[in-house]
């Protein structure tokens, strides 16, 4: 099919599948050991007051019932006002959603050209020495949680050189060139992770574009290999990437909780698990539909961009 | 007179996606330096998370003594002391055991339920298939550290659960892909020729399908292995583990957090022990890989 | 149409011989090795400017190896010992990588087989012709014009719009116009086609043929033609050379393919089944043994197989030595006479007094993949004990309809009833016993057997679902002609032949009432296809199976069957006795396939020049490719049936006495050699 049709099946998809997921993340919350109203208010308040919180948040109707009206409430932007932080809920999530947004468009932008380089680099030189430097640091950097990169770089850059500032909460009023010294740790944290997966993904592929029928066919008619990469590999190499990158943004998105954690950034991430913490329900139903819904969305470009650059999916089936 | 395809008796074939025993992949290994070395750093972390720190540190992990605090490495404290004056050696070492439960056990549970259900999805076919890709794609809606964020923090901590909610959301992910393995394998006419001669399913799945994906699902444990210390960690980082005050490597670095200025030790040796196991796994499961994509 | 010849500058300088310039391609004493061991020992032959070679063997003989080193190029692991390969005086192996480069963009061009996986798939079939012109030297601003001029001189339709296609948007044989389009950048001197035809379907297979006969005489090149197809071999080149076990055995006009002096050459022609033969006149004769492996051999390379080998064959290698004028044989003891004739004569199964009980009934089956119909309608009994070879293109259903029968494709209409009640569609769905009753033979050797399991496991799982526990696994191997000694082994220890030898037994082992077979042999070279040809003959007869035998294959269908029937596009255009069906009055699209089976043209009838058919929904289907379609009649309504003889059903709006007939009357046809030219195939 053609890709207007993909595209217009997918966005019809996502309101079925947010669907699924606002159940989760209700089914999530109704999963909580003990009263609800009781853990908001603590051990020692009264029978009475947690009787009256609990009518109040309408805890003793049926379930279906707590989960439409919560659902019908969400959908026309009432998202409930946070009892911890004292404050509406939807002005909360949506100011750190563009925090949080910033930093993984950051560190996207600096992610794709790195880990396509560096991919690349490896497959052209496989099995030698670039290729094994970089497959190996690729690795090992894939394996290790951000929040240990986090901190390695925590220590040395912040620390102990004073290069960047060891918290990545931007000052009121900075100016561009101020915020991105201020996100650089955290942005090369998050960039370190998805690197190895992507780079490794690519220098594979570019392996295997290098051994195709295609490529040989392309040497045997007197092409040199500079012009070989130009013409067919750059593109056959890097076109599945796309899809590598898309499973990459999981990482990402989830990386964004524990970045934010480490580097004492107010994003999405940090107030999703402040709010689990407290058990402040509203906050972290919104939070979490939040980042799904991104999240889909995230999803869907990925694959779109990769059907629109593979011209065997672009264009439909062979003939 | 025209024969359509290309004849040729070849006696060597396509490769076989099977695997070998362990012992056969193991065969040669010592040629394979990097692996051997990372094998010896993830077994000298068992051998610490087995032996328990009285064996190995030299002090209590839990003792607290307040004339050391914040005491730099030095002949003392190895690696330091923290804000309470516990030496940091010891309770790095002591915080091997923790992840070192969780991890595996969570990936043991991840496996074999993913592979009764893509295998079983796959081989059975028809509605069941289509059910189980419904369940998967509804259950990944959520990136999986969030998912996990979300029940473990709602739940409550305890290893139990942080083993439970790792495997839960590593169970798709296997499922999938032993679902994809299989499906390649059923599309295969010696799968079709065995439901000729009239194979009971069940002997379908297991004596004709399961050998052949074998390869997949080691494949699929190692690299599960090294997300779940990746992700056993993780939480404990996110305070959704381990309760507070355990020497758990991940939670020890979210309590040093504060004295980054101040005592950057006490953060680095935990996280630099957490990347050596990271690290070791990944390079084990990619050696592995290597050998079972070369057989 | 004059295209703008295209030339960049030739291979000058200290390269160029300094002596007269010798033309064409001269191979001296070329050997090869490939981890050490030789593949090649000493090949030698010339091909003059305009003159087509062709180079003949089985898999393991190194055609491959020779294919890639006429181009310069060594796989990997491989080393060239010693020889030369010279081009118009320019000796290949001495050139540097630079005046290699430009040598192969200029001097040579390659075709591969697989044309598909030659092509960029995300690049449009235009940009990739530029791209190899640019790179031989023609400059930007004219490449454009020169990709379309390739594209036309290939004989592709509406070059301006397919150029904008991408490779999967092509059809299979459009494909492979590309990469001789690509090949024929630089006007080349040389051409090497490596098996360029194989996995298209015959008609597609006899255009690009042509298309090569005619490029031969425009280019003024050199041209290798390799393939392991002897017929297509004969059919279009000048000279043939045969190779075994990395030797050149034979080497002569094309003509002295009736004429075999090499003991090889005899029994690759006599082991495959020539078209009008049958199982009942005749056996095929396999070749004992297998190809040997890379390395060094003492004595005649083909001794242990050989017939006729004696002490001096095993002891001392021929050489390679004029025979008459005609020809070079490697041989101690070249045929002079005609070969030996093929074994016993099977006793040809008595006349059957009246026709046997109806096995398997199939009414109106239909079947569809999304929105194409894959099989429409199809009517079809076989009767028990009885071969049907059901004959057909690529997208003529036949396997859908296969798969159909034994339960594997079970959504959609139609009715099937065996031994009288009724057969659900659906595998699961039928009785245990019932199953056990149908089987099915594969196409592919490598994944039809499961390749972590044993032989004897493999066998032993057969008896026991099948319920011939009875029969042990050793009595099996023997029935199928595999030694004990393979029981033990895994499949990827075994030959391809063997392997289908394994399937057969598996499929034969409850003694089924009816085996589906889906292209046993096509992935088998020649000389192992007879053997596996022979197994089914002689189970059929001994057990009275009933087969349904599908191929692409004319040749093999008509040795195997006693029944044809010729499928196209989802229907069933005719069936009837096989030696009715070859020998005509038969369908059109039936001689059309003869025609490209045997290389010959096509007998047309005059065709009524106005009016040209339109496909349709309601008429015949084959019109639009008809030779003798009749427009007005043939694309509005369905053809009545015709029955030129008791037994035999067409389709076709042509009278019986108007049909197409094949040339050679079939009763006379008998594997003689003075026969053998005829159409060789």
């Amino acid at each position: 099919m053609t890709v207007g049709s993909y595209l217009l099946r997918r966005l019809a998809a996502i309101p079925l599948t947010l669907l699924g997921a606002s159940l989760l993340v209700f089914a999530a919350t109704v999963v909580l050991p003990g009263n609800v109203a009781r853990t908001i208010l603590g051990r020692e308040a009264s029978d009475a007051s947690v009787a009256a919180l609990s009518a109040e948040l309408g805890l003793d109707r049926p379930l279906p019932a707590q989960y439409l009206s919560w659902l019908g409430r969400f959908l026309t932007g009432d998202w409930g006002t946070s009892a911890t932080l004292r404050a509406p809920v939807r002005e909360l999530v949506l100011d750190r959603l563009g925090a949080s947004m910033l930093i993984a468009g950051i560190a996207f932008v600096v992610l794709v050209p790195v880990a396509l380089g560096l991919g690349l680099l490896a497959g052209l030189h496989h099995d030698r020495w670039p290729d094994r430097l970089i497959s190996g640091v690729a690795l090992g950097l894939g394996a290790t949680p951000e929040f240990v990169t986090g901190v390695v770089l925590l220590v040395v850059f912040a620390a102990t050189l004073h290069w960047f500032p060891t918290s990545a909460r931007l000052p009121p009023g900075a100016g561009s060139l101020d915020t991105l010294w201020h996100l650089t740790l955290p942005v090369v944290s998050l960039v370190l992770l998805c690197t190895g997966y992507v780079a490794r993904h690519v220098r594979a592929s570019t392996v295997t574009v290098l051994a195709s029928p295609y490529v040989r066919a392309a040497r045997l008619r007197g092409m040199s290999s500079a012009r070989l990469v130009r013409t067919h590999v750059l593109r056959n190499a890097t076109v599945p990437a796309a899809s590598a990158l898309g499973v990459q943004l999981q990482f990402l998105l989830g990386g964004l909780v524990v970045v934010e954690l480490l580097f004492d950034y107010p994003g999405v991430g940090a107030l999703l698990l402040r709010s689990a913490t407290d058990k402040d329900l509203p906050t972290l139903q919104a939070c979490a539909m939040v980042l799904g819904a991104a999240y889909m969305l995230i999803v869907l470009a990925a694959d779109l961009v990769y059907r629109l650059l593979d011209p065997r999916v672009r264009l439909g089936g062979a003939r | 007179m025209n024969s359509g395809v290309g004849g040729h008796t070849g006696t060597k074939t396509v490769a076989a996606v099977g695997t070998e025993r362990v012992a056969g992949l193991t065969r040669g290994a010592p040629r394979d330096v990097v692996a051997v070395a990372a094998g010896a750093v993830a077994a000298a972390w068992v051998v610490v998370a087995l032996a328990g720190w009285r064996v190995l540190a030299p002090r209590d992990p839990a003792l607290q003594t307040p004339s050391d605090r914040f005491a730099r490495p030095g002949p003392e404290h190895w690696l330091g002391a923290d804000q309470f004056g516990r030496d940091v050696l010891a309770r790095v070492l002591a915080g091997a055991r923790p992840v070192l439960v969780v991890a595996p056990l969570a990936t043991a549970l991840a496996v074999i339920v993913g592979t009764v259900i893509g295998l079983s999805a796959a081989g059975l076919g028809g509605w069941f298939d289509g059910l189980v890709m419904r369940v998967l794609d509804a259950v990944t809606v959520f990136p999986s550290i969030i998912a996990a964020t979300l029940f473990a923090a709602l739940v409550g901590r305890s290893r139990l659960v942080l083993i439970l909610v790792i495997a839960a959301t590593f169970v798709p992910i296997v499922a999938r892909s032993v679902r994809a393995a299989t499906l390649v394998e059923c599309a295969k006419p010696y799968v079709e020729a065995a439901r000729l001669r009239t194979e009971p399913t069940w002997s379908l799945l297991v004596r004709e399908l399961l050998p052949n994906v074998r390869a997949t699902v080691l494949v699929e444990a190692t690299s599960r292995l090294g997300d779940a210390v990746f992700a056993a960690a993780t939480l404990s980082f996110l305070g959704l583990g381990e309760p507070p005050g355990s020497p758990e490597w991940g939670a020890s670095v979210s309590e040093n957090r504060v004295w980054l200025t101040i005592a950057p030790w006490t953060l680095l040796a935990p996280a630099l022990a957490i990347a050596s196991l990271v690290v070791a796994v990944a390079l084990l499961a990619d050696a592995l890989r290597r050998r079972v994509d070369a057989s | 149409m004059t295209e703008p010849r295209v030339t960049g500058p030739r291979v000058e300088g200290p390269l160029a011989g300094t002596g007269p310039r010798v033309e064409g391609l001269r191979v001296e004493g070329l050997r090869a090795a490939y981890g050490g061991e030789p593949v090649l020992h000493g090949v030698s032959f010339d091909v003059e400017p305009g003159e087509i070679l062709g180079l003949v063997g089985e898999s393991g003989c190194g055609k491959s190896t020779l294919g890639y080193l006429l181009a310069g190029e060594i796989a990997p692991g491989g080393q060239v010992l010693g020889g030369r390969i010279e081009l118009d005086g320019v000796d290949v192996l001495e050139l540097d990588p630079r005046a290699l480069r430009g040598w192969r963009s200029r001097e040579v061009g390659i075709v591969h087989q697989e044309a598909a996986a030659s092509l960029d798939p995300t690049m449009t079939v235009g940009a990739q012709v530029r791209a190899a012109l640019i790179n031989s030297g023609v400059p930007r601003s004219a490449s454009g014009e020169s990709a379309l001029g390739l594209l036309r001189r290939v004989h592709l339709p509406d070059v301006e719009i397919l150029a904008r296609r991408y490779p999967h948007q092509l059809s299979g044989g459009q494909q492979q116009r590309v990469v001789i389009a690509c090949a024929l950048v630089g006007n080349p001197r040389l051409l090497v086609l490596d098996e360029p035809t194989t996995g298209l379907d015959a008609s597609v297979q006899h255009e690009i043929l042509t298309l090569i006969a005619e490029l031969r005489t425009e280019l003024a090149a050199a041209v290798v033609l390799i393939s392991h197809d002897l017929g297509l071999v004969g059919q279009v080149c000048d000279r043939v050379g045969v190779l075994y076990a990395g030797r050149l055995v034979e080497l002569g006009r094309t003509e002295v393919l009736g004429t075999p002096a090499h003991p090889y050459t005899a029994a690759l022609l006599a082991s495959q089944p020539r078209l009008g033969q049958s199982r009942t006149s005749g056996r095929l004769t396999a070749i004992p043994g297998q190809a040997p492996g890379p390395g060094a051999t003492a004595g005649c390379a083909f001794a242990p197989r050989c017939p006729l080998a004696t002490a001096t064959c095993h002891a001392t290698e021929p050489t390679l030595d004029p025979l008459d004028h005609r020809r070079l044989v490697r041989c101690h003891f070249p045929l002079d006479a005609p070969p030996p004739t093929p074994g016993p004569v099977r006793p040809a199964a008595p006349a059957q007094p009246r026709p046997e009980p109806v096995l398997l009934d199939v009414r109106g089956l239909t079947r569809r993949y999304g929105r194409t119909i894959a099989v429409d309608q199809v009517e079809l009994n076989i009767r028990r004990g009885e071969v049907i070879g059901l004959v057909g293109e690529s997208g003529s259903g036949k396997t859908t309809l296969a798969r159909a029968l034994v339960g594997l494709s079970a959504a959609g209409d139609g009715a099937l009833r065996f031994q009288g009640s009724e057969l659900h569609p659906r595998l699961g769905r039928r009785a245990p016993a019932v199953r056990r009753q149908i089987q099915m033979v594969f196409q592919s050797p490598d994944t039809s057997l499961n390749p972590r399991q044993r032989i004897r496991r493999i066998l032993g799982r057969a008896l026991r679902t099948l319920r011939a526990g009875q029969v042990t696994v050793e009595e099996l191997a023997g029935r199928i002609g595999l030694g004990a000694d393979v029981l033990d082994s895994r499949p990827d220890q075994l030959s391809g032949g063997q392997k289908q030898r394994v399937a057969i037994g598996r499929g034969l082992v409850g003694e089924p009432a009816l085996v589906v077979c889906d292209e046993p042999v096509s992935a088998l070279d020649v000389s192992v296809q007879a053997g596996v040809l022979e197994l089914l003959a002689t189970e059929r007869d001994e057990r009275g199976t009933a087969y349904l035998f599908i191929s692409h294959d004319l040749a093999v269908i008509g040795y195997l069957a006693d029944r044809i029937v010729v499928m196209y596009r989802g229907a069933i255009l005719e069936d009837g006795p096989s030696a009715a069906v070859l020998a005509g009055p038969h369908h059109p699209y039936t001689a059309s396939l003869i025609a490209a089976s045997t290389g010959q043209p096509r007998p047309r009838r005059a065709r009524n020049q106005a009016g040209k058919v339109n496909t349709s929904d309601i008429g015949c289907r084959f019109a639009p490719s008809c030779d003798y379609a009749i427009p007005g009649m043939c694309d509005t309504e369905p053809p009545p049936r015709r029955e030129p003889s008791p037994g035999h059903h067409l389709d076709c709006f042509l009278n019986p006495g108007e049909l197409p007939l094949w040339p050679q009357p079939i009763a006379s046809v008998t594997p003689s050699p003075a026969n053998q030219n005829q159409g060789a195939s």
